[in-house]
C-alpha cells in the first residue's frame, strides 16, 4: 500500500537547533516593567478591570474577555499598574496597541489560587470554561483561544487529538526542551484534553530529529494506552496543523475546511502544558518558554519568560549580542516577523526571538520567473504558487483566489526554493490583506445600506405618527364645534 | 392569385403575432436596466460626496459615463472594482481617496443634537446637552455633520492605521 501519511511537498532547511537545545530552560530576571498588550490572541480585545495606580498580585485577573472568541489577561507579577494606553506592539508595522504597563515590585506575591479538585470528575464544559478563564491561547504561534477548540468536542466528534511537538521551524527548540523537561505534565495535559474532547486516542507527533524528546515522552506516556507517541519525519512545515494531521492519521483536511472535518484537533505541546497547569493547579497563563537564538546571540538557550517582558531583557539574559544583529525576528525564520524594536514585549504566542546576522537573512534580488515549478513541488498544500503570485502581482485577487489563495498556509516553502528569489509568500500575504480589506469594505457598505434604510423607515414612521396626531387634533377640534348642532336637533 | 394573397396574409399574421408576443415577453420596462443594477450597488446613504444629487443621480451619471467609477468615497475600492467590472472600464485604484471619518472634539461639543439629526447613517450617538460621539463602523465620511455643526467641532480625517487595518505592502520585485 502507498504510504498515505506522507505529506506533500515541504522543504529541509538547515535546523540550527543544537546550540539552544543543549541547555536547560533558564529564567529571565524580573524586568522592572512588563508591557501587556490587551490583544495577544485572535479575537476581540480584552477589557481592563483595574485602574491606573492600582496594586495587583501575581496571577490576578487584570483584563477580562468580552466575548467567546477572546482571552483574559492576568498579571504576570505583583506590582502597580503604571499606565493603560497605547504601547508598542510586537508587530512588524511598529504600530501601537492598547495595553497596560505593570511596574513590578519584585515581591512576586501570588494571588490565592483556586485549586480545583480532581479535574477528571468535572464535566468537559466546566473544564473548557476553566481553560478560558486561565487565558490560554494556542502557543505555537496561532494564538487562537484554546477553550474555543476544547468546546468543539460538543459540536463535532473528535476521534484523534494530535499533540503538536513537531517544531519544524529552524532555530526554535522551546517545544523540544519542554518535552524533555516536563514530559509527565504534558502527558497529563494530553489526558485531560482527551477527557474534555471525549477523543478516542491521543497522538503526540514529534519530528524524528528530536530523539531525546521522543524518548522522554515515550517514557512518560508508557502507562497510558490511549496515548501514543509517534515520530514524524523532520520536514518543514510538519508543525502546521493540516500537515501534521495528515502525517499522523493519513487523512487530508479538505480544501477550505477545518481540522474537525476529519475528526482531528491539534494542540501545541506548550498549550497542553498550560492547560495542565490551569486544570491541576489553577495557574493562569502568565509565562511561557521562549527560544532565544541566532548567530548574534552569545549563549542561545530557552528561557521561561513572563508575558510582557521586553525582548531586550531576554537577549541580556543570554549574554547579549556578539555583534549588532541585521534583523531581530519574533517567531521562527520561516514564518516569523521582524520586530520593530527591542522594547517590544513577549506575548503569549511568541515562540522565539532570533537575532540574525546578515548571512542568515535573505537579500537576493528577485529576477523573473523561469517557470521551473520548483514552488509547485515544494508547496505542502498542493497549490500553484507561481500562478497565484503572477495574479497577485497585477492585483487580480479573484484570479489568485481561484488558484487556491484561501488554502495557502503562508509557510514560505515556495519563496525558500525559488531559484529566481521571487518573494512569493510576500505576494500571498499582500493579496490576502487586500482581500480582507475588500471584505471589510463590502461589510461596511452593507451596513451603511441597512442603516440608511432603517433611518428612512424611522423618519417615515415619525412623519406618519405626526400626521396622525395632527389629524386626531383636528378631529378633536371639529367635534366640540359639531356637538352643539346635534344637541339643537 | 388569391392563393398568393392568402399565403402572404397568413405569413403576415404569423410573423406579426410572433413579434407581438416577443415584444411582450422580452419587454424592457426600464429605460436602462444597468441603472437599477448600479443603484443596487451604491451605498444608498444619499450623502452627495460624489457631487450628484443622491445615489440615483450618481448611478445615472455612471451609466452614461459622465462620472468616474471612483466617485463614491463611502463605497471605497470595493465598490469601484465592482462598478469597473460592470461598466467594463479599467480601474486606476491609485486615484481613490482614503475613506474619511468624522471626529467630534469633545471639548467644544455643546450637545446641540444637530449633527446626529443630519447624519444619514445614524453614525452619531448623543443626547441633548450630552457630548456626541461618532461610531467609526457606521460613518461614511460624508461631512453632513460638519456642515450642521454650529460650533465647528466636527473634523474629517483619514482613519489612522491600527493593527486591524494594517496590511502587508506589495513586495517591490521584478
Amino acid at each position: 500500500m502507498f504510504n498515505l501519511a506522507r505529506i506533500r511537498g515541504g522543504i529541509h532547511p538547515a535546523a540550527h537547533k543544537d546550540r539552544s537545545s543543549a541547555l536547560t530552560i533558564g529564567r529571565v530576571p524580573l524586568p522592572p516593567r512588563l508591557y501587556l498588550p490587551l490583544r495577544q490572541h485572535a479575537g476581540a480585545e480584552a477589557m481592563p478591570l483595574v485602574k491606573v495606580g492600582e496594586h495587583v498580585l501575581k496571577g490576578q485577573l487584570i483584563a477580562s474577555s468580552p466575548s467567546e472568541l477572546s482571552a483574559p489577561i492576568h498579571a504576570p507579577s505583583s506590582g502597580r499598574i503604571l499606565e493603560i494606553g497605547p504601547i508598542l506592539a510586537p508587530h512588524p508595522s511598529g504600530l501601537t496597541v492598547n495595553g497596560m504597563v505593570l511596574e513590578c515590585d519584585g515581591e512576586e506575591r501570588w494571588i490565592e489560587l483556586e485549586v480545583p479538585a480532581n479535574p477528571f470528575d468535572e464535566s468537559p464544559l466546566v473544564l473548557a470554561e476553566r481553560v478560558a478563564r486561565a487565558g490560554i491561547v494556542g502557543m505555537g504561534g496561532a494564538i487562537f483561544p484554546a477553550a474555543v477548540k476544547l468546546k468543539q468536542g460538543t459540536r463535532h466528534e473528535i476521534k484523534t487529538v494530535v499533540v503538536n511537538g513537531s517544531e519544524c521551524e529552524p532555530y526554535l527548540t522551546c517545544d523540544d526542551r519542554i518535552m524533555r523537561e516536563r514530559a509527565e505534565a504534558i502527558v497529563d495535559g494530553a489526558r485531560l484534553i482527551q477527557h474534555i474532547l471525549r477523543a478516542y486516542r491521543v497522538v503526540i507527533g514529534i519530528e524524528d530529529n528530536k530523539p531525546e524528546a521522543l524518548a522522554a515522552m515515550r517514557a512518560a506516556s508508557e502507562p497510558y494506552g490511549a496515548i501514543e507517541v509517534e515520530a514524524v519525519p523532520a520536514l518543514y512545515p510538519m508543525g502546521s496543523a493540516k500537515q501534521l494531521i495528515q502525517a499522523v492519521t493519513g487523512r487530508e483536511v479538505p480544501a477550505e475546511a477545518r481540522s474537525t472535518s476529519v475528526g482531528a484537533l491539534v494542540h501545541n505541546v506548550g498549550t497542553v502544558y498550560a492547560i495542565q497547569q490551569a486544570l491541576r493547579y489553577g495557574r493562569p497563563l502568565i509565562s511561557r518558554v521562549v527560544t532565544v537564538a541566532g548567530s548574534c546571540v552569545v549563549n542561545p538557550r530557552n528561557l521561561e519568560t513572563l508575558i510582557g517582558t521586553p525582548a531586550q531583557a531576554l537577549f541580556d539574559a543570554c549574554g547579549g549580542f556578539t555583534r549588532q544583529p541585521a534583523g531581530v525576528l519574533l517567531g521562527g525564520p520561516m514564518m516569523g516577523v521582524a520586530l520593530p524594536s527591542l522594547q517590544a514585549p513577549v506575548i503569549k504566542g511568541a515562540t522565539g526571538l532570533l537575532a540574525l546576522a546578515p548571512h542568515e537573512l535573505r537579500n537576493d534580488q528577485a529576477s523573473p520567473c523561469i517557470r521551473c515549478a520548483g514552488c509547485v513541488d515544494a508547496c505542502p498544500m498542493g497549490l500553484l504558487p507561481l500562478e497565484m503570485a503572477a495574479r497577485a502581482r497585477v492585483d487580480d485577487l479573484d484570479g489568485a483566489h481561484d488558484y487556491g489563495l484561501r488554502d495557502c498556509i503562508l509557510c514560505g516553502c515556495c519563496s525558500y526554493v525559488c531559484p529566481s528569489h521571487i518573494p512569493l509568500v510576500q505576494y500571498f500575504q499582500y493579496a490576502m490583506g487586500r482581500q480582507d480589506e475588500r471584505r471589510g469594505a463590502e461589510r461596511k457598505t452593507e451596513q451603511v445600506k441597512r442603516l440608511t434604510e432603517a433611518r428612512a423607515a424611522r423618519l417615515a414612521e415619525e412623519e406618519a405618527a405626526k400626521a396622525a396626531a395632527k389629524a386626531a387634533k383636528a378631529a378633536a377640534r371639529a367635534k366640540p364645534a359639531a356637538a352643539p348642532t346635534s344637541e339643537v336637533e | 392569385m388569391w392563393m398568393a394573397t392568402l399565403a402572404l396574409a397568413a405569413m403576415g399574421l404569423l410573423l406579426g403575432g410572433g413579434l407581438g408576443v416577443a415584444a411582450r415577453k422580452f419587454a424592457v420596462t426600464d429605460d436602462n436596466p444597468l441603472l437599477k443594477e448600479i443603484e443596487g450597488l451604491m451605498p444608498g446613504s444619499q450623502c452627495g460626496q460624489c457631487g450628484f444629487p443622491g445615489c440615483a443621480g450618481a448611478a445615472a451619471a455612471l451609466a452614461e459615463g459622465q462620472a468616474a467609477v471612483t466617485c463614491c468615497p463611502p463605497g471605497g475600492v470595493a465598490l469601484a472594482e465592482k462598478l469597473a467590472a460592470l461598466l467594463g472600464v479599467t480601474l486606476d485604484a491609485g486615484q481613490m481617496s482614503a475613506p474619511q471619518l468624522a471626529r467630534i472634539d469633545a471639548a467644544q461639543c455643546t450637545g446641540c443634537t444637530r449633527c446626529y439629526r443630519a447624519c444619514p447613517t445614524d453614525a452619531i450617538v448623543g443626547a441633548s446637552g450630552q457630548i456626541h460621539v461618532v461610531l467609526a463602523d457606521a460613518c461614511t465620511g460624508c461631512g453632513k455633520c460638519q456642515d450642521a455643526c454650529p460650533e465647528d467641532c466636527v473634523s474629517l480625517a483619514a482613519q489612522a492605521p491600527t493593527l486591524d487595518s494594517w496590511r502587508w505592502a506589495k513586495p517591490q520585485a521584478a
